[in-house]
């Protein structure tokens, strides 16, 4: 009784706009006499779009309509409609975040491209996907090393460490192939960072002045080594301090890393050296294959170990169709009817606060009124871990808390939805259920952590209804 | 004088192995002359606790000397309570293995042989009603008699219990006492109050001493339910003594194929916590209740 949820992954990137289908089989993979226990089995990638310049109205803001006749297209060719797509991301990734109407774009592509495809930004989702994309998580674990995924694009480089599996860490820096554009044997653009590093190592970049690749060169080369210094394979110079993305910080450098994985467009230009000739360093315009050329010339890169990422440009895309959707508990509570819900904030509770029904109370009464505009209650997803409320009497105990803290969204006119770590979904909703004495729609999702500052999107109950797909989307930028 | 003090020392290790409270006369009479010296005592008492070796997490248990990929066996331990990387003595087991596989294996007989606590059926407010069998000996022995209500549990359960229910949920024994004791008080509430949720009436609950799952055929006669549940031990195991199981039937019969009733097992902390099997018991016979199919018919 396997189900199939085919989810789209749309990236418009700094440079290239790409898009994926791809199916995910979920199943109940306990026997008939157990309570069910259902896993996305399988991930394929189905269909691969070609892959596009992003189209660009001005420096500054994205020519929509373009991306999504882009879209269109694609959709058409993969003979997909909207209404067949019931999972996905839209993200708009590294420097495009940052022009004037990603927002816009990105809300009316999701809208556009199915009703459960979610918009996502931030450099710290971005650089997970793409290490999921790139499969660097699995050969972690598989490998039981410490492991990077250097997406390395047009405009940043998404970072992201796993040790034996588990995500220990992500950084993002403003070093990508595009920072420097080049047009007809001339610089067109310079990234303003870029420009003051170059300046900083005696390189002077003048848009206008002729491309010189032994001079770019250096510049490629400082950026390869401020890479390596993000990950902890050279000493901190001071060089790569401004160079990250909202003024994040370097990857933890314990424990050190032994193997990496490169993604993203530059990628291919380091895992292709005879894919161009010296005539030919500029081909795509840019400082990408120069890039390429210096990580592989750089010494602290060799002293690790090297590997084959899954997928190399499309890893972000890949990573934003497959790997976004998790799965809920299989034993959960919910009503018929109000799903999908989408872009739900996270209301959480902090362990702490969770250990008597006072600071339950206190701590939902306390947060709330972050959630409202202009005094009115905006819907609200209240999350905390519940590792200690497995008993029947302290469910009844959290569950009367539950009711007192969010007596204001009861009032409301939203449904009243908890997430929770430990698998007392069903039991829970059925609590609340009896003591509001059903006149108030609880949605009890168990098996999911989100945490302040999360958004959530819940979609509609598949697998027979036992299960929901969510996705849980880190807006934050770095903090 | 040597004489005496080998005697002395042969006593000791007699009284030692034979558990001295209970074994009285001749071991007394025959061990007088050296009772003084015994008590004045080469022995000491310590107050101290031996540690108890259940409390050990197998899962964190690695035991292997001198091993290549501890980090890599360790994690991989971490998927499953078994009983590996426990190294070895020669051919065989170490001796905190092995004594920790025997306190598995007598927490499982325990489990089996020793009655449930009336006090706490009392608690739980259930009264108890016993099969045709009349000890555990005949219990273990006679499966069938298990299966079969006696005539005065049949009258009892006329008289305390409403008649015909929509559902009639009750607990037996089965084969493991210590899973009644381990679960009863989360789960029996919680699908009760599922239960109450789907606004699905519950019938009188009560305790089935020796009970096996088909005499919840007999009490479905008895007491005309539409649905009956009963929450009963599993045969234990060497991981878990506590494990138990829900089984469910629709208008079940005396005789009716086994293929007709519905189980969910596996309900201990370890496994499905029981508030969460309980509601999801709850919801397996509201199911159950609206598509009036129960077994191998009812598709969950």
């Amino acid at each position: 009784m396997a189900d199939i949820i085919n989810s789209v992954g749309i990236d418009i990137g700094t440079s290239t706009t790409q898009l994926i289908f791809s199916r995910l089989v979920i199943e109940n993979r306990a026997s008939s006499y157990t309570v069910p226990r259902i896993d996305i089995v399988d991930k394929q990638v189905t269909y691969r779009s070609a892959i596009y310049f992003t189209p660009l109205l001005s420096a500054d803001e994205i020519d929509a309509a373009a991306v999504k006749e882009i879209v269109r297209s694609e959709y058409q060719k993969a003979k997909m409609s909207p209404d067949m797509v019931q999972s996905g991301a839209v993200i708009i990734t590294g420097e495009t975040a940052r022009k004037q109407n990603a927002n816009q774009v990105l809300n009316a592509l999701s809208e556009w491209a199915g009703d459960f495809v979610v918009a996502t930004a931030g450099p710290d989702l971005e650089s997970v996907l793409s290490a999921r994309g790139a499969g660097t998580d699995t050969m972690s674990e598989e490998h039981r090393t410490v492991m990077a995924n250097l997406d390395i694009g047009g405009g940043t480089t998404n970072i992201a460490a796993y040790n034996k599996g588990t995500l220990i860490g992500v950084t993002c820096l403003d070093i990508g192939g595009r920072l420097i554009k080049i047009e007809n044997g001339k610089i067109s653009y310079v990234f303003h960072k870029i420009k003051k590093l170059a300046d900083d190592i005696g390189v002077r970049l003048e848009v206008g002045a002729a491309a010189n690749a032994a001079a770019l060169c250096r510049v490629t080369d400082k950026m390869a080594e401020i890479l390596a210094e993000s990950i902890g394979l050279a000493p901190k110079t001071g060089l790569s301090d401004g160079m990250y993305t909202n003024d994040g910080k370097p990857l933890p450098e314990h424990p050190p890393i032994t193997e990496l994985t490169l993604s993203g467009g530059v990628a291919d230009c380091f895992y292709n050296a005879a894919g161009h000739s010296a005539n030919d360093v500029f081909k795509y315009g840019d400082v990408g294959v120069l890039l390429g050329d210096s990580i592989r010339a750089n010494r602290s890169f060799s002293s690790v170990n090297i590997l084959h990422p899954a997928e190399t440009i499309r890893a972000t895309v890949v990573g934003a169709g497959i790997h976004t959707t998790q799965i809920s508990g299989s034993t959960i509570s919910f009503p018929d009817g109000v799903l999908p819900i989408k872009n739900i904030p996270i209301l959480r509770i902090s362990e702490p606060d969770e250990e008597s029904s006072d600071t339950i109370i206190s701590s939902i009464r306390a947060q709330l009124p972050l959630y409202m505009t202009d005094g009115r209650q905006e819907q609200v997803a209240i999350s905390f871990a519940g590792w200690d409320k497995g008993t029947f009497d302290a469910l009844q105990k959290l569950a009367d808390a539950l009711v007192k803290g969010a007596e204001e969204v009861i009032k409301g006119p939203f449904p009243l939805i908890f997430i929770i770590e430990n698998d007392i979904g069903k039991a829970l909703g059925h609590t609340l259920n009896v003591k509001l004495d059903h006149n108030k729609y609880v949605i009890c999702i168990d098996g999911v952590r989100a945490l302040n500052g999360d958004y959530i999107d819940i979609g509609e109950p598949v697998c027979g209804g036992h299960v929901l797909p969510v996705v849980i989307k880190t807006l934050i930028f770095n903090s | 004088m040597i004489e005496q003090n080998a005697l002395r020392e042969i006593i000791e290790q007699v009284l030692s192995e034979m558990n001295v409270e209970k074994t009285s006369a001749p071991v007394n009479t025959q061990a007088a002359p050296a009772a003084p010296a015994f008590a004045q005592g080469g022995t000491t008492v310590d107050d101290g606790f031996i540690p108890d070796i259940t409390q050990i997490d197998i899962r964190t248990q690695y035991l292997v000397d001198n091993p290549r990929h501890k980090e890599e066996y360790y994690d991989l331990k971490q998927h499953a309570p078994c009983r590996l990387g426990i190294g070895k003595a020669g051919a065989r087991y170490k001796t905190l293995p092995m004594l920790e596989f025997r306190a598995a294996h007598s927490a499982a007989q325990d489990a089996v042989f020793s009655p449930v606590d009336h006090d706490f059926i009392e608690k739980m407010g259930f009264f108890t009603v016993r099969s045709q069998c009349e000890n555990k000996d005949i219990f273990l022995t006679r499966p069938d008699l298990g299966r079969k209500l006696s005539p005065e549990a049949k009258e009892t359960l006329k008289q305390k219990c409403a008649k015909n229910p929509t559902v009639e949920l009750y607990i037996a024994d089965g084969l493991s006492s210590a899973a009644v004791a381990a679960n009863v008080g989360d789960l029996y509430p919680a699908i009760v109050q599922g239960l109450k949720s789907f606004g699905i009436e519950v019938g009188t609950p009560f305790f089935l001493e020796y009970g096996r799952v088909g005499a919840m055929d007999e009490v479905t006669e008895t007491l005309g339910s539409t649905v009956t549940c009963v929450l009963i031990g599993e045969r234990p195991g060497l991981i878990t003594a506590e494990s138990m199981s829900a089984y469910i039937t629709y208008k079940g019969t005396v005789g009716m194929p086994e293929a007709r009733r519905t189980v969910l097992s596996n309900i201990h902390r370890a496994g499905t916590p029981p508030v969460e099997a309980g509601a999801h018991v709850a919801e397996i016979i509201k199911k159950v209740l609206d598509t009036k199919t129960c077994g191998t018919d009812l598709k969950l």
